[in-house]
């Protein structure tokens, strides 16, 4: 597989920071085209700066960010903003349509496409999303996860090759985080779509091949989720809410329960639950 | 709640009057306030009557509405009216004279001419407004606005700023609820006290609001940057305005309805 997104020794410090104190230090990865990678870490660890200077969004003190074979310039950055797809934390605050099918056809706009295509384009990717009958909606009368749907559905119409969802799920409640989740991994399946998603969400993170965790600006830690989460408790110091079986296997291990040490998913648990007292 | 007071006055609808392109509603409503001077007896006033009671009836929306659009503005109408019956000049039969007041045959008469001049304007642009959604308006107004391209007026800009104002209206209604009720379960009355107190019971509600607005500006800009937004010049558009034989029927109309209005002036 090829590297989509290449980052090299990146660096970065906001423009008010003093020029010893970086938000960035010395990152570096590689994400393989079709893979979904999670990045996990603490409020202020530095991960949503990640996100955006891989777009362009903020300019790197130094390093190098290659994308899809492009190296990220002035001159690229237009070409490589169509290239990622971002989905941003709060539903609200990235609406710019003021309906739903108007917000869908935005980026589209934005790169000349013609109308004809354009609505071809936008009823597609509303079916996508399963919001095609809300294409005349204002925002205002959607709840929050259509309202990442339509997000979701605006970068299916711009056809990105890397999604980049920046918290996207956790200003909703649990059955629109299903719902978004859903409907991303729908888009996985329907393309090799990149998936970078950046998150405190376990079940999100779990959906991962890969996940990296930042911490105060570095890169502290790779491994696939499986490996992640035998962390147990110390997952809550990267910033990430311990999921629920090893929250009941930290419980059951303080009243003197034998538990496994590898990570059990939430199925998994319930198996080992179900054999504890035959066994004995 | 607030939101439906301000901009839910669009009424959906089937109407022929809904179905019209917004450009062609919003260049006749405004010639329609202008040949409205043109009247000057009862028949042209007459007809003038017919012709908006039509309209209303094609649109299908409820008498009601339009009545309650006059409602606010009664008293400014009426001060109107009665400035126009006691100050006047006088011509015809003189009913009541003292100093500079005068009631004549002619100001009364004169007084109703303006009465039924406001009602006009207003049932004309009650309907306007009732039947477009402001969407369309936004959009009718770019179109208007283009040749003023040639001057660089940012009109593509212009038009993108009032989109995403009337998208934002009903979000920041939600959160100035959402604040006012956060400061009410700290202690703060709004609507009570002296006109002072009033003003003061403001300040917590503006701030909050204009810090998340700031907020909420940054992120949409990031998020249109994302989306590669570049400013108005190379966009194409989603939504686009189709002018229809209708449209010319009623322009037609109008045409008609001036001629009849000049042929039975006095």
């Amino acid at each position: 597989m090829s590297q989509i997104i290449d980052v090299e020794h990146l660096n970065y410090r906001y423009p008010q920071q003093a020029a010893d104190q970086l938000t960035l230090t010395d990152i570096s990865f590689t994400v393989a085209a079709g893979e979904w990678v999670a990045i996990v870490g603490h409020n202020g660890s530095g991960k949503s700066t990640l996100a955006k200077n891989l777009n362009g969004l903020l300019a790197p003190v130094s390093g190098k960010i290659t994308i899809d074979g492009q190296v990220l310039s002035e001159q690229t950055v237009w070409d490589i903003r169509r290239k990622i797809g971002m989905v941003f934390q709060n539903p609200d605050n990235q609406f710019v349509g003021a309906t739903v099918e108007d917000d869908v056809a935005f980026s589209l706009e934005n790169q000349g496409i013609p109308r004809d295509e354009m609505l071809s384009r936008v009823a597609e990717a509303l079916a996508q999303v399963d919001m095609q009958d809300f294409a005349t909606r204002e925002p205002a009368r959607l709840s929050g996860g259509q309202k990442q749907r339509v997000a979701l559905a605006g970068m299916i119409a711009a056809r990105p090759q890397i999604l980049i969802l920046d918290e996207a799920t956790s200003m909703l409640d649990p059955e629109g985080r299903a719902e978004v989740l859903q409907t991303i991994q729908q888009m996985k399946a329907d393309s090799d779509l990149t998936v970078l998603s950046i998150t405190h969400d376990i079940d999100e993170a779990a959906n991962a091949n890969r996940v990296l965790v930042v911490n105060d600006g570095h890169l502290v830690e790779e491994g696939t989720p499986a490996e992640i989460f035998q962390h147990g408790p110390a997952l809550i110091k990267m910033g990430l809410d311990m999921p629920y079986p090893e929250r009941l296997k930290a419980a059951l291990a303080r009243l003197g329960v034998q538990v496994p040490a590898t990570y059990l998913t939430e199925k998994g648990m319930a198996d080992w639950l179900w054999q504890l007292r035959s066994n004995k | 709640m607030m939101s439906k007071m301000i901009f839910g006055r669009y009424i959906p609808g089937n109407s022929l009057i809904h179905h019209m392109d917004p450009r062609a509603k919003l260049l006749l409503s405004f010639y329609f306030i202008g040949i409205i001077f043109i009247a000057n007896n009862w028949p042209t006033y007459v007809l003038l009557f017919a012709f908006t009671l039509l309209a209303i009836k094609l649109s299908g929306v409820k008498w009601s509405f339009f009545i309650n659009g006059v409602k606010p503005l009664i008293w400014l109408i009426l001060f109107t009216v009665v400035l126009q019956i006691l100050f006047s000049a006088s011509g015809g039969q003189v009913y009541f004279q003292w100093g500079i007041i005068t009631i004549s045959q002619f100001g009364l008469v004169n007084g109703v001419y303006i009465f039924c001049r406001f009602v006009l304007i207003i049932f004309m642009s009650t309907l306007l407004t009732l039947t477009t959604p402001p969407l369309e308006l936004s959009d009718a107004i770019e179109y208007l606005l283009m040749p003023l391209k040639v001057v660089h007026f940012p009109v593509y800009e212009v038009a993108l700023m009032l989109s995403i104002a009337l998208r934002f209206v009903p979000t920041l209604m939600d959160e100035t609820e959402k604040i006012m009720n956060a400061q009410r379960a700290r202690g703060v009355d709004f609507g009570e006290g002296n006109i002072f107190q009033q003003m003061r019971a403001i300040v917590p509600l503006l701030i909050p609001l204009f810090v998340s607005s700031f907020n909420r500006a940054e992120d949409l800009a990031t998020a249109m940057e994302a989306r590669g937004y570049q400013g108005g010049e190379g966009r194409s558009k989603y939504r686009i305005l189709k002018w229809h034989g209708r449209d010319t029927w009623a322009t037609v109309t109008f045409a008609v309805l001036t001629v009849a209005l000049v042929y039975l002036r006095a």
